[in-house]
């Protein structure tokens, strides 16, 4: 998108010029814009880069009825987790990092394994019928989510009391500290594995049809086809879509852990997102939350530009591929 | 080409069959427990059930009839409506200025939306920003810090951008003013993406569950998802003057947290069809121009 702007520097410098001298007839000339326009404008800086200021506090000994103003500076003593190996962040930071990791290697190959078998049926319209069915509980929100989990996997649930009703041994998934990457695991599975498959459906229509009557009449079996056509068409979107995946290692499911955290304890369930939450709005230590937060901010966008240059790379090797 | 493997079609069949049946059969049965008359609860042990049997609104009554949910629906309601007017409202015109080419002012503008896309702005300084401007236990609180998303001004400025110049230049020397081109030509062509944009931001609001945890502490202010939480994921006991229902005539628990569950799917399951077509279309922007 930096590409729009810079492609055109004459037009872009001949504006500027121009603008500098009629500074006021441009302005005169699109008012209208500006006065429709501003609004969004002013409400979007203030609530996306006015807060920024308010990293201030993670230098503070901040406390809310003195105030940012008042409250004394106190150097980089909050970032002292940093350095002093602060167990509870520790094992924030660990717990992140060990569900993105889970949530990399089960999560995100499922939208590819449903997209091939949808792409394998003869009928659209079954097919129509079936997206429809699967894309649904993308629009649900994390606590309906959740809701529903507790009701089909609790211990109260329908599979336990089926299975307790038929004598067989009982399994419940909900507050069970074991079992609660699995359960953030599968949710994340069950709400937004059949939306993920769209991207992969799109790329595989993509796919020029001729390379597989090609094959077939070359003897080529369903598996090769598969194997050598189809996958490795998928090969620069699957990439694409796990290095920005990658980019966001920090953030893992905040919304749909903080509402299960009360079940299973913090030993199992704390995060990075959490743990700044509990920290911060809770626990009342609003320096070093903030200091948590910005390190967490920061490192992030290094992540997001790094993993988008990777994946600008990838990408552009797939175009001279094809 | 060879025949298709028996056994690889049956697992395929299969494989499917099981991921649809996986997603159909907890809507199923939450509906059908919210409807279940009172024997078929009691013999499946306090369970979901999968057939109504002699099926009774009873729940949906006793939460409609008054009280904690529907306060939180007529709430929930109302922040849906008014976020997405005030969002539509912004984001458009924010749009629209930033469309118009060599516009006043709309090149730093722009470099601050795009820039907003790249980082969020952190929880505590976010929210000592919501304490500080007095919103907090405010509605608007649910509103406000959510009120322009980046994505969308981007996907609608795309939109403006390629509305031909020949429309703006012909009604220009017909004499047209900027606000006649905005309201006889720009807004007739543009229902389309207003409606995909609006559904956009609906489904947010009504789905926005963390800004009201953060933000709202009078219960009797509480938007629907404070309700569910409460009430179904931790399961909190629903006293009959809580809803519109007597002790005795109570329906039992877990009916009425299916109800108030149900309820809360309605609006998003009547949207639906229009949401997965456009909705759809709108992943595909976003990987193109990503």
């Amino acid at each position: 998108m930096a590409i729009d702007v810079e492609a055109r520097p004459a037009v872009a410098d001949l504006i500027g010029a121009r603008g500098r001298r009629r500074t006021g007839q441009r302005f005169s000339r699109d008012k209208l814009l500006v006065v429709l326009g501003l609004p969004g404008a002013i409400v979007l800086i203030l609530f996306h880069y006015v807060p920024l200021l308010g990293n201030i506090i993670a230098f503070q000994d901040f406390q809310p009825y003195t105030g940012i103003t008042e409250s004394p500076f106190i150097g980089l003593d909050n970032f002292r987790f940093l350095w002093n190996g602060d167990t509870s962040f520790l094992r924030a930071l660990t717990n992140t990092l060990i569900l993105t990791l889970i949530q990399t290697v089960f999560v995100f190959p499922v939208p590819l394994a449903l997209a091939l078998l949808l792409s394998s049926l003869a009928g659209e319209r079954l097919k129509r019928l079936l997206q429809s069915i699967l894309y649904l509980p993308h629009f649900l929100s994390w606590v309906i989510v959740v809701a529903i989990f507790q009701q089909m996997l609790g211990n109260a649930g329908m599979l336990n009391t089926f299975l307790v009703q038929n004598d067989l041994p009982s399994f419940h998934i909900i507050g069970v500290p074991e079992l609660f990457m699995t359960l953030l695991t599968s949710q994340a599975i069950w709400k937004d594995a059949g939306w993920g498959t769209i991207i992969f459906l799109a790329a595989i229509s993509q796919i020029d049809q001729e390379q597989y009557e090609a094959s077939a009449v070359d003897g080529a079996n369903a598996w090769q086809r598969l194997w050598y056509i189809t996958l490795p068409s998928l090969k620069g979107i699957f990439i694409l879509l796990l290095i920005l995946r990658l980019g966001n290692s920090l953030s893992v499911g905040f919304e749909q852990i903080i509402l299960q955290q009360g079940l299973v304890g913090l030993e199992t369930s704390e995060v990075l997102d959490t743990w700044v939450y509990n920290k911060g709005i809770i626990g009342g230590d609003w320096g070093m939350s903030a200091a948590v937060g910005l390190v967490k901010s920061i490192v992030g966008i290094l992540m997001v530009m790094g993993a988008n240059k990777l994946a600008h790379k990838f990408g552009e090797q797939g175009v001279y591929q094809k | 080409m060879e025949k298709p493997n028996v056994l690889v079609q049956v697992l395929k069949s299969v494989a499917l069959g099981v991921s649809v049946l996986l997603v159909i059969i907890p809507f199923w049965s939450i509906i059908a427990t919210s409807l279940a008359d009172r024997q078929t609860l009691d013999q499946s042990a306090g369970g979901m059930v999968l057939w109504p049997g002699d099926a009774t609104l009873s729940a949906y009554a006793s939460i409609l009839s008054g009280g904690v949910v529907t306060r939180a629906l007529i709430i929930s309601i109302g922040i849906t409506v008014a976020g997405t007017a005030l969002s539509l409202a912004a984001t458009a015109g924010l749009a629209y200025w930033l469309s118009r080419r060599g516009a006043f002012g709309a090149k730093p503008i722009l470099l601050l939306v795009l820039g907003s896309l790249l980082f969020s702005p952190g929880l505590i300084p976010s929210y000592l920003l919501v304490k500080e401007l007095n919103l907090l236990d405010s509605w608007w609180s649910l509103i406000l810090p959510v009120l322009v998303n980046a994505f969308n001004v981007i996907v609608m400025r795309a939109f403006f951008q390629e509305l031909p110049q020949e429309l703006f230049d012909s009604a220009y020397i017909d004499g047209a003013s900027s606000f006649t081109i905005l309201t006889r030509i720009v807004l007739p062509v543009s229902k389309a993406v207003f409606a995909v944009i609006g559904l956009f931001y609906a489904v947010a609001y009504w789905n926005a569950f963390f800004n009201a945890l953060l933000y709202i502490q009078s219960t009797d202010k509480w938007p629907m998802a404070l309700v569910l939480r409460t009430f179904v994921v931790n399961q909190t006991t629903i006293a009959g003057d809580q809803v519109g229902a007597s002790a005795e005539a109570l329906p039992p628990q877990l009916q009425l947290q299916m109800a108030i569950l149900v309820v809360s799917l309605i609006p998003i399951l009547l949207v639906y069809p229009f949401l997965q077509r456009h909705f759809a279309r709108g992943v595909m922007i976003g990987a193109v121009k990503g």
